[in-house]
């Protein structure tokens, strides 16, 4: 089932040129109600797959976009190792290059870091049809501009991602959680003060009623920590954490808009109607909210936090936050660096470019 | 290009426009002024920049940026000049841009655990101004003392503790920088992401050719507990090799994981006398991080796996004095092999570490190949390489023969799958070795992506990048087996 299909996808891309025809480029279809809508002609990659590379004492995979993510976190868990930022998958059919190409971190980010924070080297097709390598296999590299980390999160409209290469870690050797019954505020002040002293945590979820708090690490660490925090412990923590990571907690079964605001993790409660969720120990709050964008996005933006429109609602407006005038002019001069003809994922992330 | 050696066309324009924007003590022009900012830690390039501009204030550096912008005068950034490629190495016919005044810490964030600084502040000083309230700035690039954050940003700078704790770029998460033509733009902030592509990822290790950083916004980690470290000897490279890979492998992600072959282990000892047993091939330093228990549970665990792999001998810091003082060798390795010869040549390639016995054994016979002696420093747990060159620059031919040696190294290293810079940059000095590593397409990207931010060519120009046709030079007197690289364009 694994196959390379660079040659072909690159020939596509160089038809493309030619004709001027837009790409629509289509992993495995699990996010895309994610980003704006796009029209062009589909590009699909989910035949490109297969594991290249994988070395478990070196802490790096490489495999091909198409490769389904549960395929790669199988691999990795024979070998006690995972994938670090924890990606959700939002369906069975999410691949290794809609992951990237989305840059969504599930509730390890804070703690172990984001999907750009792992990414280690790229191969690419530009919106020439040129064939790319950025980066490595290696953990430390320099050499050039950091294309592969700006890969991540671009939504395909810089390049067509062929091969990537991660750096992982080794699963933890034990995780626990425990619930705290407790105030919107008195959850950020305990987050606050578990995070200035050295807390193995690699998870907090805060409801409205209940924090939850992972600790990940050897058996002693966590237990020792247990002692040190309270709490009550989770008997089914991991199905918690996959169900908040996956959107499957009933708070997300719902089809109002669903805003994602990113915000300094200290931020107090939000001033804002509706329902909502805080993730990622206080810097990601999901907010279920009909209002006004300018109304959600004015608040937060007086935090210092930005605001996605992340599922639901209308898909052609401004999903993400909009940019400053400098910000957006620079966007679109990097877009015409990688893709001069227009023709990869048009409009999936700003309406402009 | 470099060999454009040109002067600056109308130097009493520009001063008489810089008088404007600055006091008079902070415009250089005259030679002796001039001569400290002649180069940056790599001192085998020097060149006089043509003005040196000591701004204190984010508006003045827009308005000189501006004015450089409007004369076309091209502007090279710099920081405390300890960058090793020399990529601070000053134009002739351009402005020194020092940001050695700006030494503010602006915001000390205990609830959200950040720190906001200007770009001269010291990498040490970050990790001092927080240790009252238990946190620390992790990266940890042996220049810490002096090296500044700004130049750390540009140059997405390491350190011994890089395993675990990540480099620069997983360490900050907002910037402040101003793009050539004076546009202040903000990347990141106290979030943990921004919207649109991640210029802030883009901004680390871009060597001052996309925009002057002003202003960093850094992320502060509380103390670990405990730190303790295990030092083991190798009677052979292999072995130690062995045992790193054996230590990840068990699932242990190290504080610090550090290798010295025996030359460079024998420089130390002399050095500072850190108590290395001298007659090992090979020492390997292991730090392990945590609460107090853990640490010792995995410091058994590490004891058991090094002797497994053949140490001849594993030795725990037997307190917070030994550990420093095990470290401070390692620190120290680089002017203790500096005392070994007149000069000494640093390289900075990463390889898969799986590599790493053949890599030496490689390197040791082109140093017999040059007649020149090296140390080999080694990050081992990310698998970068520092062979140290030992030469005479007062020797006729030798800093050439050094060159071309460590030339030689840095493409061993992209064959066995690694690149060229892990954390000094490509600079001035490796422009070569990047028509190696990248293909003509890949350096036509990273022009196209410069020219996004900077159409004019006015920031930091001929560093980091080179030109096709140097390629094309360099491939006509470089053939590698019978390939001639970049066949496409035409030779000189």
């Amino acid at each position: 089932m694994d196959a390379d299909c660079g040659t072909q996808l690159q020939a596509t891309v160089q038809e493309a040129v030619a004709t001027k025809t837009v790409l629509r480029i289509q992993g495995g279809g699990s996010k895309n109600f994610y980003g704006r809508v796009s029209s062009g002609k589909p590009l699909e990659l989910h035949k490109h797959r297969g594991i290249l590379n994988y070395q478990p004492s070196e802490l790096i995979i490489t495999a091909r976009s198409g490769t389904p993510l549960a395929e790669i976190e199988t691999a990795l868990a024979e070998h006690g190792q995972m994938l670090p930022f924890e990606p959700p998958h939002f369906g069975p059919s999410a691949t290794l290059g809609g992951t990237i190409a989305c840059g969504i971190s599930g509730p390890r980010r804070p703690y172990t870091g984001a999907v750009r924070d792992f990414v280690l080297g790229i191969k690419i097709i530009n919106g020439k049809g040129e064939l790319l390598k950025f980066g490595g296999e290696v953990m430390k590299n320099v050499a050039g501009f950091d294309v592969s980390r700006l890969m991540v999160g671009s939504l395909g409209t810089l390049g067509i991602l062929l091969d990537i290469s991660l750096k992982i870690l080794p699963k933890p050797q034990s995780e626990l959680t425990l619930a705290f019954q407790t105030s919107p505020r008195q959850a950020i002040t305990l987050l606050t003060d578990w995070n200035s002293c050295p807390v193995p945590l690699s998870a907090a979820c805060y409801d409205g009623e209940q924090l939850r708090v992972r600790l990940s690490g050897s058996d002693t660490e966590v237990r020792v920590t247990r002692q040190k925090i309270g709490g009550t412990e989770e008997p089914d923590g991991s199905t918690f954490w996959e169900r908040m990571r996956e959107h499957r907690h009933d708070f997300f079964n719902d089809t109002a808009p669903l805003w994602r605001l990113s915000v300094p993790p200290a931020t107090a409660p939000l001033n804002l109607p509706g329902q909502w969720i805080m993730d990622w120990g206080g810097a990601q709050r999901w907010l279920k909210n009909p209002l006004p964008a300018e109304v959600i996005r004015e608040t937060v933006v007086r935090l210092g936090g930005h605001a996605t429109l992340f599922r639901n609602g209308p898909r052609n407006g401004q999903v993400f936050h909009p940019l400053p005038p400098a910000l957006l002019i620079l966007h679109k001069r990097l877009k015409s660096a990688f893709d001069p003809h227009g023709i990869l994922n048009r409009g999936r992330l700003y309406a402009e470019f | 290009m470099l060999t454009a050696q040109t002067a600056l066309l109308d130097k009493q324009a520009l001063l008489a426009a810089l008088s404007e924007i600055l006091p008079a003590q902070s415009v250089l022009e005259r030679d002796e002024d001039l001569r400290p900012y002649e180069c940056d830690g790599l001192t085998a390039y020097r060149a006089l920049p043509g003005v040196v501009c000591l701004p204190e204030t984010v508006a003045q550096v827009q308005k000189i940026l501006r004015l450089c912008h409007s004369m076309h005068i091209p502007v090279v950034a710099r920081g405390a000049g300890t960058g090793l490629s020399g990529g601070a190495l000053p134009l002739p016919d351009g402005v020194l841009l020092s940001l050695a005044k700006f030494t503010r810490t602006l915001e000390i964030d205990l609830h959200n655990r950040v720190a906001r600084v200007e770009p001269g502040v010291r990498n040490l000083a970050i990790s001092q101004a927080v240790a009252p309230y238990g946190l620390y700035y992790a990266p940890d690039p042996s220049s810490q003392i002096a090296c500044t954050i700004g130049g750390n940003v540009a140059e997405n700078s390491g350190g011994v503790h890089c395993l675990k704790y990540g480099l620069t770029v997983h360490n900050v998460v907002g910037l402040k920088i101003l793009t050539m033509d004076g546009e202040l733009l903000e990347l990141g902030g106290k979030t943990l992401d921004a919207p649109g592509y991640d210029l802030l990822a883009l901004l680390h290790g871009s060597e001052g050719l996309l925009g002057v950083i002003v202003e960093v916004t850094v992320k502060l980690l509380p103390k670990p507990e405990r730190a303790q470290v295990v030092l083991a000897a190798f009677s052979d490279v292999a072995s130690a090799g062995e045992a790193v890979a054996a230590i990840i492998a068990a699932g242990i992600i190290p504080a610090g994981l550090e290798m010295m072959d025996r030359l460079a282990t024998r420089a130390a000892e002399d050095f500072v006398h850190a108590g290395y047993p001298a007659d090992a091939a090979a020492l390997l330093l292991c730090e392990l991080d945590g609460v107090n228990e853990e640490v010792s549970e995995r410091i058994f665990e590490v004891r058991q796996l090094l002797l497994k792999a053949g140490a001849t001998e594993v030795r725990t810091a037997k307190d917070e004095i030994e550990r420093l003082k095990f470290w401070a060798g390692r620190k120290a390795a680089f002017p203790a092999v500096g005392r070994l010869a007149p000069d000494y040549y640093c390289m900075d390639g990463t390889i898969p570490r799986a590599r790493l016995s053949e890599v030496l054994t490689r390197i040791a016979g082109l140093s017999e190949t040059y007649n020149l002696p090296v140390a080999n420093v080694f990050h081992a747990g990310d698998g970068n390489l520092h062979p140290l060159i030992l030469y005479d620059a007062n020797k006729p031919g030798e800093l050439a023969r050094a060159e071309e040696f460590g030339g030689e190294i840095l493409e061993l290293c992209v064959a066995v799958g690694g690149t060229i810079t892990g954390e000094h940059g490509v600079g001035v000095e490796k422009l070569n070795q990047m028509c190696v590593q990248f293909n003509s397409t890949e350096l036509a990207q990273f022009h196209a992506l410069k020219d996004a931010f900077d159409p004019k060519h006015l920031l930091n120009p001929g560093k980091a990048v080179p030109t096709l046709h140097r390629c094309a030079e360099f491939g006509a007197l470089h053939v590698h087996k019978g390939r001639l690289p970049f066949p496409e364009l035409e030779r000189f």
